[in-house]
């Protein structure tokens, strides 16, 4: 292994293409188009596919079609492209097919700031598509996390049968450190599905994540849609039925959630805390650190590498005896809400707030320490 | 399990190997036209020897994207309109598989018109069977980019101001190898271009004029199923009788429209990009 010089963005890159991505559907945009230029270059050396779609909703749609037929795929874009995929990132949730999409954040809503930062996607990426749906969004800090997350997020989705959201933004994507990557990172080897064609049912296997689903072409003949439907794929409006398939649906991220949780934390026996994520934590550990060696105060920092499902009753039992939270965000507010229900109401939850497309300075956040 | 038949003789055997009998009976109304192509194309499937195993078949939403849900074959139910984009990575990953697309008008040339395009542009090698019906039908009869001027619709209660789109003369200015048009009053003749869009490389496309007498035949008083299925006879002249196919807003010219001399299709000329980035450095 020998250390290179690499952007966030190809880390992404590079991290799905180790995970064992094959193909690649997207649309150019502003602040993440050079994963799809990276891809574009390296995905046919090893008998992969990129291809550039009309728009955005074309890229996640033909992605759902390649996942039904066995590769693992990925999509890169920023804000107004993310917003066109919503739609199909729920099909995907329904159908149980997996997927990864990169978001890059940059400032919206609309065209916004194409070239400046943000982390105002955060509550999208959450809840983007209609109707009730679990979500796995990571959000990786450094050049060498946005490896580490794609990898995890290629293994998470394949595993859980799930879009999952690596969210970036303009900072982190851009950026570059002096990173060695791993050629070949551990993937998610999974059993051929367990049962033969004549007795398979598409949806029959309700808690076991060891085996995968079948693909088309596999001789399974399997009917996909994203309609409610029954063990056997194929639709119905029987409520119970819809109740079992939103269970189900929700059952797997729930079930998953102790090991799928992931974030990094020290000195959490400070009175005061930073909960932060991605480039902000940057900032953030920089504050903290300067901090201390100001005041000699030892001030707590809490890094979540994964935003949702939000790890809340990890965070009630790490914050159980803070007395002041410090939220900063590139955004008008988004996770302080869901950090206020991790403590008692009587330990402030203050918000560190910076939305011109500037970076947060470390020195914003020691003003509120 | 009861023996559903589709207009045909109950001993009508052939059809078993691609159609799932318990997914029956199926959602369409009385008279519909949409079960007259189903059933003609898994006879033209079954005519042609070709196995379920290879094939996979893509719709949007609409009555006639329900059409997979009754076929015996891998079938992929995706979004309103974006079944050619789901097709393309159907397509792409597997290129052996046998792609068919069906959808509806709405379906394929209003919220998926784009995709249409540029899957014709690219030559992906997909079949694509367009039923044309001339409305909206699944959302209760709402004008379509093929309804002509003037007719009445659910959403256009006063006559559609708008013009209609010829879906075979879009096809072919954005690329179609092979573009052709039948209904489903003339049976023989539609399994005949069935066969010849399954048979052809590139990208294929069938427009299939078809009845909705619940939605679209009634607003316009042309009556039910059957006296839809002989106004389409009245109104279609084959392509051989006509001086300019593409000039007829009348009729509908029937036939074999354009067919082109066969060009590499996308996963071909993909494949020469696979083999090229792994031979050079850059
Ligand atoms: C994004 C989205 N918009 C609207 C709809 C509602 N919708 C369902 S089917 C349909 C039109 C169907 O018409 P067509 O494609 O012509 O097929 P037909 O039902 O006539 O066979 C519409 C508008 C939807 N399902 N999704």
């Amino acid at each position: 292994m020998t250390p290179q010089l690499l952007s966030g963005n190809e880390a992404c890159a590079i991290g799905g293409l180790r995970a064992g991505v094959r193909f690649f559907a997207g649309y150019p945009i502003t602040p993440s188009t050079e994963i799809a230029e990276y891809l574009a270059r390296e995905l046919p050396r090893v008998g992969g596919t990129y291809i550039q779609m009309e728009d955005e909703i074309g890229s996640i749609c033909c992605i759902s079609g390649a996942t039904a037929a066995g590769l693992k795929a990925m999509t890169a874009t920023s804000g107004p492209g993310f917003s066109l995929m919503q739609e199909g990132i729920g099909y995907s949730v329904m159908a149980e097919l997996p997927c990864v999409i990169v978001n890059v954040m940059r400032g919206g809503p609309a065209t916004g700031s194409p070239t400046r930062s943000a982390q105002a996607d955060v509550m999208q990426a959450r809840h983007g598509t209609h109707g009730d749906h679990p979500m796995v969004v990571v959000c990786p800090w450094s050049v060498r996390e946005c490896f580490d997350l794609m990898v995890m997020a290629v293994n998470t989705s394949e595993r859980l049968r799930m879009p999952v959201v690596v969210l970036t933004d303009e900072i982190v994507g851009h950026m570059r450190e002096r990173v060695e990557l791993p050629k070949t990172p551990e993937t998610w080897r999974p059993a051929n599905p367990k049962r033969p064609p004549e007795t398979y049912e598409h949806y029959g296997d309700e808690t076991n994540y060891d085996s995968r689903i079948a693909s088309f072409g596999e001789g399974y003949r399997i009917h996909l849609t994203g309609l409610v439907h029954r063990h056997d794929g194929f639709p119905s409006d029987d409520p119970e039925v819809i109740k079992w398939n939103l269970d189900r649906l929700h059952r797997k991220v729930r079930d998953n959630e102790s090991w799928l949780w992931d974030l990094t934390f020290e000195d959490l026996g400070a009175d005061t805390v930073i909960v932060c994520y991605g480039s902000t934590a940057r900032s953030a550990l920089a504050a903290k650190r300067q901090f201390e060696r100001k005041t000699g105060r030892t001030v707590g920092f809490l890094r979540l590498r994964m935003v949702w499902p939000f790890p809340l009753r990890r965070l009630v039992s790490l914050l159980r005896s803070t007395r002041r939270v410090i939220v900063p965000e590139m955004n008008m507010g988004q996770l302080n809400r869901s950090v206020e229900r991790a403590v008692s109401p009587d330990v402030p939850v203050i918000p560190v707030l910076r939305y011109d497309g500037e970076m947060l300075t470390p020195e914003e956040i020691i003003d509120a320490l | 399990m009861t023996h559903y038949s589709l207009g045909d003789e109950p001993s009508d055997r052939f059809l078993d190997r691609f159609r799932l009998d318990e997914r029956f009976p199926h959602i369409l109304c009385p008279g519909c036209g949409i079960g007259t192509a189903m059933a003609t194309l898994v006879r033209t499937l079954q005519e042609l020897g070709r196995d379920p195993t290879k094939l996979c078949v893509v719709s949007g939403i609409g009555c006639s994207s329900r059409v997979p849900g009754y076929l015996d074959c891998d079938t992929f139910h995706t979004l309103h309109g974006r079944s050619l984009a789901a097709a393309t990575g159907v397509k792409l990953a597997r290129p052996d598989l046998e792609v068919i697309v069906f959808g509806g008008d709405g379906d394929t040339l209003a919220i998926g018109g784009n995709h249409f395009i540029h899957a014709a542009r690219r030559n992906l090698d997909l079949n694509v069977f367009v039923i044309n019906n001339r409305t909206y039908g699944m959302t209760g009869g709402q004008y379509s980019p093929t309804t002509p001027t003037h007719d009445i619709a659910a959403t256009a209660p006063w006559g559609n101001c708008e013009r209609d789109f010829d879906i075979c003369f879009m096809a072919r200015a954005a690329g179609a190898m092979f573009v052709a048009r039948s209904t489903t009053y003339h049976v023989a003749h539609l399994k005949k271009m069935m066969k010849l869009t399954l048979t052809k490389t590139g990208f294929s496309v069938l427009e299939i004029v078809s009845q909705c007498p619940t939605l679209y035949g009634r607003h316009q008083r042309i009556g039910d199923g059957v006296a839809m299925l002989k106004w389409m006879k009245e109104k279609s002249v084959d392509v051989g009788k006509v001086k300019d196919p593409w000039g007829e807003s009348e009729r509908f010219v029937i036939g074999v429209l354009h067919d082109r001399e066969e060009v590499l299709p996308y996963t071909k000329l993909y494949q020469q990009v696979r083999e090229k980035a792994a031979g050079e450095q850059r």
